[in-house]
């Protein structure tokens, strides 16, 4: 065609051709693409808007039945993806595996296939073993979406991050972002990783040497075989590595980790990593706060900064209702 | 080279059913029609239907400021109907939602819904469900700026711009300075015919 387009109005144009929305289930950020990550959130303004009415219900999803199958302890994960549903007027059926044929004996398979079977359309599941979202996504007609698997991903916690740091801070490009704790057990930041690197911003991992994920350098040294994650700066003093940040989040510290051996104390720990005032002043003025939830204060966060102005930790938890109001959204509505 | 609708922009390739003057006259129309039926302006809404029907609207609020010189500026709300749509996987990949901002209660008021293009209705019905979810407006009126035909639901606009009936698979687009760089109104021809044309050049 030699014809050259005349459009007024370039950026409308440019809105237009934005990329379809394809993706059948979600279960991690590894492979979303920036528009991708534009479509969630531009979408998530919209929820938030529903969220803020006097009777936030909608029925975009009426008619839908929406499973939640949780293999692992959840308060606010799983409460915020049924919220999530119910406020797209979707039926929502909640399954623990303490209390359902699992303690039969019956198998993760045999499990979702029942519930594809009574007429779930969208599956989410919790799982202690990484990988098994994958697992059932490849055998199951319903949309799956991961609301956590093992140590490995939890890409709607991502989201809602990269959400709650973009309406904060805009564009992330260039802007750094300390995440602190325990991330070699973390699969809070091992999404955020993927999401903050494909928005382009600057990650630093702030750890003691044995709660970094295997493989990544405290010394910076390339790892010996290459890294299932995103590129970033790897630092062991937090001091260092708060200087000049922009968002500070910091990971729970599972009590598990002393017994196995890695960590000498909490009292240690708390020393050398807790976030507290005199620590985040060294990061930029204002610089927002984060804390995937559930805190223990006092040990890698202070009370106080919990609970400054500064801290986004509770509209984290708003947010989340409206990033997994997106998600849902963009799956039932998506090409089937 | 014939080019093919969608690649070479909005409005491309159709017949000019409206001119920039026509849509000009159009609103005015409308406008004074709005303040001859709801002599006191005090408790009335305009909301326009995104994405077209915002900016109409604003014009339509400008236009009846100007009219009535003394009153203030009546208040335009935007209403998004995709969580309220029932035609969303057939039309497009792409669900584009954004939010609902209206400027005021409308429990009590008479609201004027302003969209592009009225066809099937099924906008409409959206738009009347979403709308009443905010409150209980006093009444619903309806301003289009096209009337094409072809309608599937009992729906009747009180305002319209103009009437152009059209054959079932052809498109109306209209096109604002605000949303597309120019005004206009165009009808684009069945993409068969096209195709078919396409064809023949090779």
């Amino acid at each position: 065609m030699s014809e050259e387009p005349t459009v007024a109005g370039g950026a409308i144009a440019a809105l237009e051709v934005q990329p379809a929305w394809e993706r059948r289930h979600v279960l991690d950020l590894d492979d979303f693409t920036r528009p991708e990550i534009e479509i969630v959130m531009e979408t998530t303004d919209a929820m938030k808007e529903v969220l803020g009415r006097e009777v936030p219900r909608v029925p975009a999803l009426r008619g839908k039945t929406i499973v939640t199958l949780f293999y692992e302890a959840s308060t606010r994960t799983r409460a915020s993806f049924e919220l999530a549903a119910k406020a797209l007027g979707a039926d929502v059926i909640n399954v623990a595996a303490s209390d359902s044929s699992v303690q039969k004996g019956e198998s993760l398979y045999d499990t979702v296939r029942t519930l594809q079977a009574v007429g779930a359309q969208i599956l989410v599941i919790r799982h202690g073993s990484s990988g098994a979202p994958y697992l059932v996504a490849r055998r199951v007609e319903m949309n799956v979406v991961n609301g956590g698997d093992g140590w490995h991903a939890h890409p709607t916690q991502g989201l809602l991050d990269l959400y709650t740091m973009r309406s904060h801070l805009g564009d992330l490009r260039g802007k750094r972002v300390v995440i602190i704790g325990d991330i070699a057990h973390s699969r809070v930041a091992r999404s955020n990783l993927w999401g903050l690197a494909t928005l382009g911003a600057e990650i630093v991992v702030c750890a003691p040497p044995t709660l970094l994920p295997y493989g990544m350098r405290p010394d910076g040294s390339p790892p010996e075989e290459p890294l299932a994650l995103p590129p970033v700066i790897v630092e062991t003093d937090l001091d260092r590595a708060l200087e000049g940040a922009d968002v500070v989040m910091a990971l729970r510290l599972q009590l598990e980790r002393m017994a196995s051996g890695l960590l000498p104390s909490l009292r240690e720990y708390a020393r050398l990593y807790q976030v507290n005032e005199e620590r985040l002043a060294r990061a930029r003025p204002g610089a927002l706060v984060m804390h995937p939830g559930p805190m223990n204060e006092g040990v890698e966060i202070s009370s106080a900064v919990a609970r400054s102005l500064q801290s986004a930790i509770e509209e984290q938890v708003t947010n989340g209702v409206a990033v997994r109001m997106a998600v849902l959204y963009l799956l039932a509505r998506g090409k089937p | 080279m014939f080019p093919v609708p969608g690649v070479g922009g909005r409005g491309m390739n159709g017949r000019t059913v409206l001119t920039a003057e026509d849509v000009r006259r159009a609103v005015g129309r409308i406008a004074h029609e709005i303040v001859e039926r709801n002599r006191n302006l005090d408790d009335v809404v305009l909301v326009g239907m995104r994405t077209r029907g915002v900016p109409l609207a604003s014009r339509l609020a400008a236009a009846i400021q100007e009219f009535e010189s003394a009153q203030g500026r009546v208040p335009v709300g935007a209403l998004d109907i995709g969580l309220y749509r029932d035609d969303i996987p057939a039309m497009e990949l792409r669900p584009q939602i954004r939010p609902t901002e209206l400027p005021t209660d409308i429990h009590g008021k008479r609201v004027v819904l302003v969209d592009d293009v009225l066809c099937t209705g099924r906008s409409i019905r959206a738009a009347l469900d979403a709308l009443i979810d905010f409150g209980r407006p006093a009444s619903i009126q309806l301003a289009v700026l096209v009337d094409r035909g072809h309608r599937e639901l009992p729906i009747r606009p009180d305002y319209v711009g103009k009437n152009i009936p059209t054959a079932s698979n052809e498109d109306v687009q209209v096109l604002l300075e605000e949303t597309d760089g120019r005004d206009e109104v165009v009808v684009i021809p069945a993409l068969s015919e096209v195709e078919g044309q396409v064809e023949g050049e090779r």
